[in-house]
C-alpha cells in the first residue's frame, strides 16, 4: 500500500515538475515529426477491430521511430462528431489519416475536400476522391479456412455465429465460413443470431448460450467483444475468434481465429506520405498481401486439419482457390453462382443473400 | 464529533452563486493530481480541455452545434421534470423525430422544393410528439409507470431505425450498406449558417425553443399548474388542476422537442439516416435537465458547459494522446463537483454530535 502511495507521490512530483519545465516540445533531430491520425469507432480496449488497428499505429511507430508522431481518437460516434475530430487532426498538422469505421465515409470526404494536401485513408467505404483512398481486408478468406477447420471439428453439425448487423461485410464472412464449413462437411449448419450492436458483452453472451441450447458445438462471431469465446470456454465447447486472436479468452475453446493485419498497409502508406509518393487508391488485400491472416492453432486441433487449412490458405495465396467458385445456392435453393464461375469484387461488395446451409433470412 | 449534512430551511441564495466557483476549484485540484499523476503538466491540460476549443471561430460553431440538441431535448425533459413527470425517453423520441423528418427528405426525392425543409421540420417535431405521447397514455389510462415505458421504447425506436436503413429505405447505390440516400443538399438540409464551419440553422431552433419554454414556465398558466402539480400534487389536486393534462402534455412538449433534436442532427450535421444518429444525447439530457436545475437558461448555459466537456475530451485525446478512459475519468470528477457542489444550496454542513443523533 506504502508503494502504491510511494509511486504515485513520485508520478505526481514528475508531473509537478514537468509543469514548471517550459511547454516547449521537444523536437527530434533532422525536423518536424510527420504526424499521423486515426479515428476509431470504440475504446482500443483487449481485442477487437479498433484493437487491430491499433496494433497498427503501434507498428507505424516501431517502423518509423522518432520520425512519426501517431495521435489516436478513440470512441469517435459516426454521426455529427466524426466529422469535427478528422477535420481537427487534419487542421492540427497529421499529414495522413485514418478513419477506420465505414460510417465515416461521407464525414472523411467532405473534410478531406478542404485539407487536399492531407492524405485519407478511410476503411471499408466505397467512395473516393483525389486524397481519398479506400482499404479493406478480405477477410472472406479467412472466414473460409476457419469454416474449414469448424467442419473437421464440429460433431454435432450445428455452428452457430453472433453477428452484429447484415451489412455485406458480415453476410460475406457468413457465407465464407459457410461455404467453408460444408466443403469439409456437406450437411452443416450455421445458426445465426443478430445482436444489432458491434460491442455488447451481455447480449453476445445471451446471443452465445441461446446457440449452445441449440446444439451448437462451434461458435464463432462477427462482433467487437470476446464475449463469445469466453462462453465458449465456460461451457466447454469450441471457439473460433474473429478480428484478434482470442486465445487468451479461450485458451481450450479458441481453435483458431480470422484476424486482420494492418501493420505492412498502414507501413507502407505513411512510407509513401514521407516518399511523396502517395496516390489515392482502393486496396482490397487477404492473405496474400498479408492483411488477413490466421491465430496459432489450439491443441485441439489436429495434425490434419492443419495440414488441410495450409494447404488451402497457400491455395488462396497464391489465388487458385476463391472461396465464392460455383456451384452455389442460396439458403432458399437459388443457385446464385453457376458451376466453374466466381463471384466479382463488386458482387461481392454488395452481397445481401446468405449460402444454403445458413439458417435465417436478411432484412430487406 | 461528525460531518453532518443538513437541510436548510430556505435555499441559499449565496451559496447559488457559489457552488459553481466551488465545483470549478475542485476541478482544478482534481486536474493537478489526475493529470499530474499521468506526468502530463496540468496548466496545459486544463487549457486543452477548457480553453482551447473555443479559440477558433470553427470550436465555437462546434460547441453549438454539439449543445443544439443537448438544449432541446434537455428543455423538454426540465419541462417534465418541473411536473413530476419523468421522461427518460428523449433517446427514443429523437430517433423517432429523425426518422419522420427524414422520411419526410426521403419520399420527396426527385420532387424537392422550397416546402421541403418546413415540412421535415414539422414531421420530426409531430413524430416526436407522437412517440412521446405513447408513454402519456399509457400512464393516464393505465397507470404504466412513465420511466420504465418511455425508457423501453427508446429501443424499440433504435431497432425500427436499424430495420428501415437495413430494409426498405437503404440507399439503393449504396452498396447494401445500413444507410439511406442522402438528403438534398438545397432544400432537405438546414443551411450552414457561417461559411467554413457547420454551424446550421438548427441552433435557431434551439434558441427559439428557450425562450418559448421560458415563457410557458413562467409566464403562463399552464406552466403555473405543470410547476404545483410537481411540487405540491395535493394543492393541485384541490386546485382542481388535471394532473393527467399535466403529464400528457409535458410528454407533448418534451417528444416534440426532442423529435426536433433528432431532425436537426439528420437534416444539419448528417444528411442521410443511418443506424446510429444520437450518441446519446437523449440521455446525457436528463444531465443537462438537472445541471441547469430546470431553468431554461440554466439548460442553456449545462448544454454548452456539456459541449464543451466532450469537445475537450477529443481535444485531451488529440492534443496530449491521452486515452479515452483518463478523459472520461475527468468528465466524470468535474460533473461530480457540479452536482455534488449544487447540493450545498439546498443543504449545509454541520458538525453534528453523535448523541443528538441518537435522540433523533
Amino acid at each position: 500500500m506504502t508503494g502504491m502511495i510511494n509511486r504515485f507521490a513520485k508520478r505526481l512530483a514528475a508531473g509537478l515538475a514537468a509543469l514548471c519545465a517550459a511547454a516547449v516540445p521537444a523536437l527530434p533531430a533532422g525536423g518536424q515529426p510527420l504526424k499521423v491520425g486515426f479515428v476509431y469507432v470504440t475504446p482500443v480496449g483487449d481485442a477487437g477491430w479498433t484493437y487491430q488497428h491499433d496494433l497498427g499505429r503501434r507498428a507505424v511507430e516501431q517502423a518509423f521511430g522518432r520520425k512519426v508522431e501517431t495521435t489516436a481518437v478513440e470512441s469517435v460516434a459516426e454521426g455529427a462528431d466524426a466529422a469535427r475530430v478528422i477535420r481537427e487532426l487534419a487542421a492540427s498538422g497529421n499529414r495522413i489519416i485514418f478513419t477506420t469505421s465505414f460510417g465515416y465515409m461521407n464525414p472523411t470526404i467532405a473534410v478531406a475536400r478542404n485539407f487536399p494536401a492531407v492524405a485519407f485513408e478511410h476503411a471499408s467505404g466505397y467512395k473516393r476522391s483525389k486524397n481519398v483512398s479506400t482499404y479493406l481486408g478480405r477477410f472472406y478468406e479467412g472466414r473460409y479456412l476457419t469454416g474449414l477447420v469448424a467442419g473437421k471439428m464440429s460433431k454435432s453439425g450445428i455452428v452457430g455465429y453472433v453477428a452484429a448487423f447484415p451489412i455485406p461485410e458480415v453476410v460475406r464472412g457468413i457465407n465464407a465460413f459457410t461455404l467453408g464449413l460444408r466443403a469439409v462437411n456437406p450437411k452443416a449448419q450455421v445458426r445465426v443470431i443478430w445482436t444489432s450492436s458491434w460491442y455488447d458483452p451481455g447480449k453476445e453472451r445471451e446471443a452465445a448460450e441461446a446457440l449452445i441450447a441449440q446444439g451448437a458445438d462451434i461458435l464463432t462471431q462477427h462482433t467487437d467483444s470476446t464475449a463469445v469465446v469466453q462462453a465458449a470456454e465456460d461451457r466447454g465447447v469450441y471457439a473460433i475468434g474473429y478480428h484478434s486472436d482470442m486465445s487468451k479468452y479461450g485458451p481450450r475453446a479458441q481453435l483458431t481465429a480470422s484476424t486482420h493485419n494492418w501493420a505492412n498497409y498502414y507501413i507502407k502508406r505513411v512510407r509513401q506520405v514521407i516518399d511523396k509518393t502517395w496516390r489515392s487508391t482502393d486496396t482490397w488485400g487477404g492473405i496474400g498481401e498479408g492483411m488477413v491472416a490466421l491465430a496459432p492453432f489450439g491443441d485441439a486441433v489436429p495434425e490434419t486439419v492443419r495440414r488441410l487449412v495450409r494447404e488451402k490458405t497457400a491455395a488462396i495465396a497464391e489465388g487458385r482457390l476463391h472461396p465464392f467458385t460455383g456451384p452455389v445456392r442460396d439458403n432458399n435453393a437459388v443457385v446464385r453462382i453457376a458451376a466453374g464461375e466466381t463471384l466479382s469484387d463488386a458482387q461481392l461488395l454488395k452481397i445481401d443473400w446468405l449460402v444454403q446451409g445458413v439458417t435465417g433470412t436478411l432484412p430487406r | 464529533m461528525r460531518l453532518k449534512l443538513e437541510p436548510r430551511p430556505v435555499a441559499s441564495k449565496w451559496m447559488g452563486y457559489a457552488s459553481p466557483l466551488i465545483a470549478a476549484g475542485l476541478t482544478v485540484i482534481a486536474a493537478f493530481i489526475l493529470f499530474g499523476a499521468l506526468g502530463k503538466n496540468p496548466l496545459l491540460a486544463l487549457y486543452t480541455f477548457a480553453i482551447q476549443p473555443l479559440t477558433s471561430l470553427y470550436g465555437l460553431a462546434e460547441l453549438a452545434i454539439k449543445a443544439t440538441p443537448l438544449v432541446l431535448c434537455a428543455l423538454g425533459l426540465s419541462v417534465g421534470f418541473r411536473g413530476n413527470v419523468w421522461n427518460i425517453g428523449a433517446e427514443g423520441q429523437l430517433t423517432v423525430g429523425a426518422i419522420c423528418g427524414g422520411g419526410v427528405a426521403l419520399w420527396a426525392f426527385g420532387n424537392e422544393g422550397w416546402w421541403l425543409l418546413p415540412a421535415m421540420i414539422v414531421a420530426g417535431a409531430l413524430g416526436g410528439m407522437a412517440y412521446g405521447a405513447i408513454p402519456a397514455v399509457l400512464k393516464n389510462r393505465f397507470n404504466a409507470n412513465e420511466i420504465l415505458t418511455s425508457l423501453m421504447l427508446t429501443y424499440v425506436s433504435i431497432q425500427f431505425l436499424g430495420y428501415l436503413v437495413t430494409g426498405p429505405w437503404r440507399d439503393p447505390e449504396g452498396f447494401n450498406f445500413p444507410q439511406t440516400r442522402l438528403f438534398d443538399t438545397e432544400y432537405g438540409s438546414l443551411p450552414i449558417l457561417l461559411e467554413g464551419t457547420r454551424l446550421h440553422a438548427g441552433v435557431f431552433l434551439a434558441v427559439a425553443a428557450v425562450i418559448v419554454i421560458w415563457v410557458l414556465m413562467s409566464r403562463t398558466f399552464t406552466g403555473f399548474q405543470i410547476e404545483v402539480g410537481g411540487q405540491a400534487p395535493h394543492a393541485a389536486a384541490y386546485a382542481g388542476y388535471s394532473q393527467k393534462r399535466v403529464v400528457l402534455l409535458s410528454f407533448l412538449i418534451g417528444g416534440g422537442l426532442a423529435g426536433l433534436a433528432g431532425l436537426s442532427e439528420v437534416a444539419g450535421s448528417i444528411g442521410q439516416l443511418q443506424p446510429v444518429i444520437s450518441p446519446g444525447y437523449g440521455f446525457a439530457a436528463i444531465i443537462v435537465a438537472f445541471l441547469g436545475r430546470l431553468h431554461p437558461l440554466g439548460v442553456l448555459f449545462a448544454s454548452l458547459l456539456m459541449s464543451l466537456m466532450y469537445i475537450g475530451g477529443e481535444s485531451l485525446q488529440m492534443n496530449l494522446n491521452l486515452p479515452l478512459a483518463v478523459t472520461g475519468v475527468f468528465q466524470g470528477l468535474l460533473l461530480f463537483f457540479v452536482l455534488g457542489s449544487d447540493v450545498l444550496i439546498r443543504y449545509r454542513i454541520t458538525l453534528g454530535s453523535g448523541r443528538r443523533e441518537a435522540q433523533v
